[in-house]
């Protein structure tokens, strides 16, 4: 016998019901308007009166309609065949829904995230009579490059034991692949697919750790100065057109990990689809298959409803633990968690609680610590370890950090980074701020090389303020080569060219490579000139032959006949001959 | 047949709510006064009592009067009827033409799906070199102008819908000015394009709640063409308008406003009518060019910055020109790599010299000495100002090209310009 309940209220995608039965707490209600069935999520109840965010545009709901309670909470589908595919906030894909309605997303419309009907290749791990719990690898199928291990469901509770495995073979999702048996003799068949509720963290692991390897981004300004760690979690703050959805775009292409998974949370439709057609063409050099085959991509542009919205960031850190899981390395980008805390100030508005800070709720911090906390390096039952790394840009009103909602992140975030308007408008990519900008987390830089660096871009800035003052005339020249080594530096290894096949992504060895080139020539040579005139013209040279240099790639005849051309360079200008350039 | 209630229970603003049974939320309602008629929409059900937002406004509403349910949402005539007409807010004729009832639309249509858009890849050649060659509009962009008050910003949406290559136009006014109205209305005139462009406008004169409706209905009736394959140019103007209309019926509706009193959902309001821009994979496409004026050229204020996140760039217009710099068209690169080879150098060199150009000016400006190539510069930077800025100057891109060379020799040397070779050896003025 089904719960249900009626229409009493609507306002926007708020809807309030009337039900004379319990209700549940955050579970799942379907809205029944003639044949359309609107997906609705219970967030306050009162007395018998239960507050409703529809997924849906309520247009057309009356008083009276009935409603449906599921005892569900709004789950995902967890199994093979999520990589690849591109799912809305509420996990229905995106092509099988254009396929079935057309051009635009048609109201009610659900689908299963993963079809049923395709065949996986299974082979049992564990056998009859072996114990398991919440989260124990039973078998295995091929995904993409990657073995994906069927698990105990994780909503699993206490010791239970294979009664019966299916032997190796092809199995589509609703035949069971074993059945358990618990203590007290119930049973329980278990899919390759399982249910999990998006706002629960998968909690099936030993322990969790402390990240501690750097997270290869292959952004010398982010991996050598203001690193991310596998595991860890970072912002990156900045005004409209900065350049944040592009720094999304090329960490989801270079960054060295397993699985990379794309939360287009509120923002333009357009770039979804520039994802979306450009990564099935581009080949991923860590497994020669397209970049599509390691990437999930949950996309709730601005335009679709704002419930969904709410709940996409959930949806998409729900299946990087599952993967996680697996004991691979997730990255999840959610681009913009600003827009995910609009969603909530919408919905708190419709509930008419009491504001906080910009009109945002009050809980608005401990949901964004909660939904960051999710990250983190876990050690699994086997001994292996998976980690989920979380990124997430920031779309700050007026590009002002003084917001509540870059606020709180910086509060539980390991690394910040802050795209400034002047270095974007200054055509420097990527507008990273060098200055403002910091990190928690270790780097592969030596960390005197990385405070050397440092120190030479904050000398060099000061410098750049004095002689807006009083005017290149008034400064020393000593003081004039600090403030052209630390341009140098800026523009050759902290900005790199997006377009550049090679200068768009550096590996961590050419990284550790040049820094320590640039550290030992340049950084902490003393140059001997005649003039300013002269230290400006060698400083430009130097700066033509290294971008040469970052254009040609590492080992080759070129990039070593480069490399000479520049010691030549130097030493011509330098107060001791160089030594030895390499660590 | 309709249901009819007279039990008007409060008034408040420009929302009455009157008690109903059977109400969809959404639905149109008719309510005669006795100063005529008026459409009304319900915003807020809660048991019995329906809350109507009336767009002609409330003043001269009884507590008898009747109100008359429709039973379905918002809808306008849309077809080829419409082509040379002029509507307002609510979609009645402001021309002598006759009222439109046939092929009704819904407006407020669902979002696209994210999978059945493309990669826009076509440029809308315009004839103005700042943003042809500089940053260039793409078919299915949605680009703001952002401008102060008092700048050309309806001379320049005009003459780019005048020149751009679309099927239809279709022009929304909010809070227009009258003789705004009439001057859009006698130049697509006289250019002979009003036979392809339709009018949705509400002036400053009209209610608040006529200008909500204006960009959802011109966007439905975009998207209606756009479906038959038809390339549409939206014009929208002013958008800061809209947005304060939004601001006055939140608070009116008590709802907690969030930056300086503008709703929290500005950001989702401004999008869904953006987010209509479009390409589709097997039909036409919607661009949308909307202005949005900058109180007190202020590009943080909440309306310029809401709609900077959202659009695929904006036009900047100050001094009566299109800055080069602010302005952004984030689409550009889609489309200039295919024009000619020399499209990207130029924009790229004439961009970064200018900004030189402005840096000697600061300096002179500063009383700092000028340098022979600081003189280069001021010289360059004249020109510039005179050749390719000026909205005046109307040329197509190829034309506009060949002038950058032409201003570039008459300034520097080759060398000076950082160009590759081929390209001088190609295009250097001999």
């Amino acid at each position: 016998m089904k719960r249900t309940g009626k229409i009493v209220g609507i306002s926007g995608n708020m809807v309030k019901v009337e039900c004379h039965s319990f209700i549940i707490q955050n579970e799942v209600a379907y809205i029944i308007h003639g044949a359309e069935r609107l997906k609705a999520e219970v967030i306050k109840i009162r007395g018998n009166v239960a507050e409703t965010q529809v997924y849906e545009n309520t247009t057309g709901l009356v008083i009276g309609e009935t409603v449906e309670f599921t005892d569900e909470l709004l789950s995902v589908e967890l199994g093979p065949g999520l990589l690849g595919q591109i799912f809305d906030g509420l996990q229905n894909p995106l092509p099988q829904l254009a396929e079935k309605c057309g051009f635009f997303l048609k109201r009610g419309v659900y689908m299963d995230a993963l079809s049923d009907d395709k065949e996986w290749a299974f082979t049992p791990i564990l056998k009859e009579g072996a114990k398991v719990r919440a989260g124990d690898r039973l078998g295995f199928v091929p995904e993409k490059t990657f073995k994906h291990y069927i698990m105990a469901p994780f909503s699993l509770q206490g010791d239970w034991e294979i009664a019966s495995m299916s032997p190796h073979g092809r199995y589509d999702l609703t035949k069971p692949i074993a059945r358990l048996k618990a203590g007290d003799g119930a049973h329980r068949d278990i899919f390759m697919r399982q249910n999990w509720p998006v706002k629960i963290p998968i909690e099936a692991y030993v322990e969790k750790l402390k990240p501690h390897s750097t997270l290869v981004t292959k952004m010398r300004l982010i991996d050598s100065l203001f690193p991310v760690a596998v595991g860890g979690t970072y912002c990156i703050p900045g005004p409209f057109g900065a350049g944040k959805t592009v720094l999304q775009q090329l960490t989801s292409r270079h960054a060295e990990v397993d699985i990379v998974i794309i939360a287009a949370c509120g923002e333009r439709a357009g770039e979804v689809v520039e994802t979306l057609k450009t990564f099935p063409m581009i080949v991923d050099p860590r497994t020669g298959r397209a970049l599509i085959d390691r990437t999930v991509i949950i996309c709730n542009t601005s335009s679709m409803p704002v419930a969904a919205r709410e709940s996409s960031v959930y949806t998409a850190v729900t299946i990087a633990e599952y993967y996680r899981q697996m004991g691979l390395n997730v990255l999840l980008l959610a681009d913009s968690t600003s827009r995910w805390a609009q969603a909530m100030r919408e919905m708190s508005g419709r509930l008419e609680e009491i504001p906080g800070e910009e009109a945002f709720p009050a809980y608005l911090e401990s949901r964004i610590a909660s939904f960051y906390e999710r990250a983190g390096v876990v050690k699994l039952y086997d001994g292996s370890l998976g980690s989920v790394t979380i990124g997430g840009t920031i779309s700050p009103a007026g590009g002002n950090f003084e917001e509540p909602v870059t606020q709180a992140t910086l509060k539980v975030v390991g690394a910040f980074h802050g795209l400034s308007r002047e270095r974007s408008d200054a055509r420097k990519y990527p507008a990273i701020d060098p200055l403002t900008s910091w990190s928690k987390y270790a780097s592969f830089i030596d960390e005197n090389k990385m405070k050397a660096a440092r120190e030479t871009l904050r000398k060099s800035y000061d410098i750049a303020q004095m002689m807006k003052v009083i005017g290149e005339e008034g400064t020393s020249l000593a003081d004039y080569v600090d403030y052209l080594k630390g341009e140098f530096f800026d523009s050759v290894y902290l900005q790199q060219n997006a377009f550049d096949k090679v200068d768009e992504a550096t590996t961590k060895e050419r990284q550790i490579y040049i820094l320590n080139f640039i550290h030992l020539n340049i950084l902490k040579q003393e140059f001997i000139f005649q003039d300013k005139a002269a230290a400006l013209r060698f400083f430009q040279r130097l700066r033509q032959l290294f971008r040469g240099w970052n254009s040609t790639q590492m080992g080759t005849n070129e990039f070593m006949a480069i490399e000479e051309e520049l010691k030549v360079a130097i030493r011509e200008r330098a107060k001791e001959l160089i030594g030895k350039t390499h660590a | 047949m309709h249901k009819i209630y007279t039990n008007i229970a409060q008034i408040a603003g420009d929302v009455i709510t009157v008690e109903a049974d059977g109400v969809g939320y959404n639905e149109i309602a008719r309510i005669e006064t006795r100063y005529g008629e008026s459409l009304a929409q319900v915003i807020r059900l809660d048991g019995k009592n329906v809350s109507l937002q009336i767009f002609a406004g409330s003043r001269g509403v009884s507590t008898g009067d009747r109100v008359k349910f429709m039973g379905h949402p918002m809808r306008v005539p849309s077809g080829t009827d419409l082509l040379g007409r002029i509507f307002n807010g609510s979609g009645v004729p402001l021309d002598k033409g006759p009222a439109l009832s046939e092929n009704m639309i819904d407006i407020g249509t669902p979002s696209v799906n994210p999978v059945k858009r493309i990669v826009p890849n076509k440029m809308v050649r315009t004839g103005i070199p700042m943003i042809d060659l500089f940053n260039s509009l793409v078919e299915s962009q949605k680009l703001p102008i952002f401008s102060i008050a008092g700048e050309p910003y309806n001379e320049l949406l005009a003459r780019i819908a005048i020149q751009a290559e679309v099927d239809i136009i279709i022009l929304g006014g909010m809070g227009l000015k009258h003789d705004d109205y009439l001057f859009f209305r006698d130049i697509l005139d006289e250019q002979g394009a009003l036979s392809r462009s339709i009018f949705f406008i509400h002036t400053a004169a009209d209610p608040t709640v006529e200008c909500l409706l204006v960009p959802d209905i011109s966007l439905a009736v975009a998207e209606d063409f756009a479906l038959q394959g038809k390339k549409v140019l939206v014009l929208l103007t002013d958008m800061t308008n809209f947005c304060d209309a939004l601001k006055e019926i939140a608070i009116t509706m008590e709802q907690i406003p969030s930056n300086r009193g503008y709703p929290g959902d500005l950001y989702s309001q401004l999008a869904s009518r953006y987010e209509k821009a479009v390409d589709f994979d097997t039909a036409g496409s919607i661009t949308i060019l909307a202005v949005t004026t900058m109180p007190g050229d202020d590009v943080t204020h909440p309306v310029p910055d809401n709609t900077g996140y959202i659009t695929e760039g904006q036009f900047y217009l100050k001094n009566g020109v299109i800055e080069p710099f602010g302005s952004l068209s984030r689409l550009k690169q889609q489309v200039n790599g295919k024009t000619r080879d020399d499209h990207r150098a130029i924009m790229d060199t004439m961009i970064q010299l200018f900004a030189s150009y402005r840096e000697a000016l600061e300096k002179r400006s500063m009383g700092f000495q000028m340098s022979a190539w600081d003189e280069k510069l001021l010289k360059y930077g004249r020109i510039f100002e005179d050749q390719m800025m000026s909205l005046k100057v109307n040329i197509p891109l190829e034309k506009a090209l060949d002038r950058g060379w032409a201003i570039l020799a008459a300034c520097f040397s080759p060398e000076e310009t950082g160009i590759k070779k081929s390209l001088i050896e190609k295009y250097w003025p001999k």
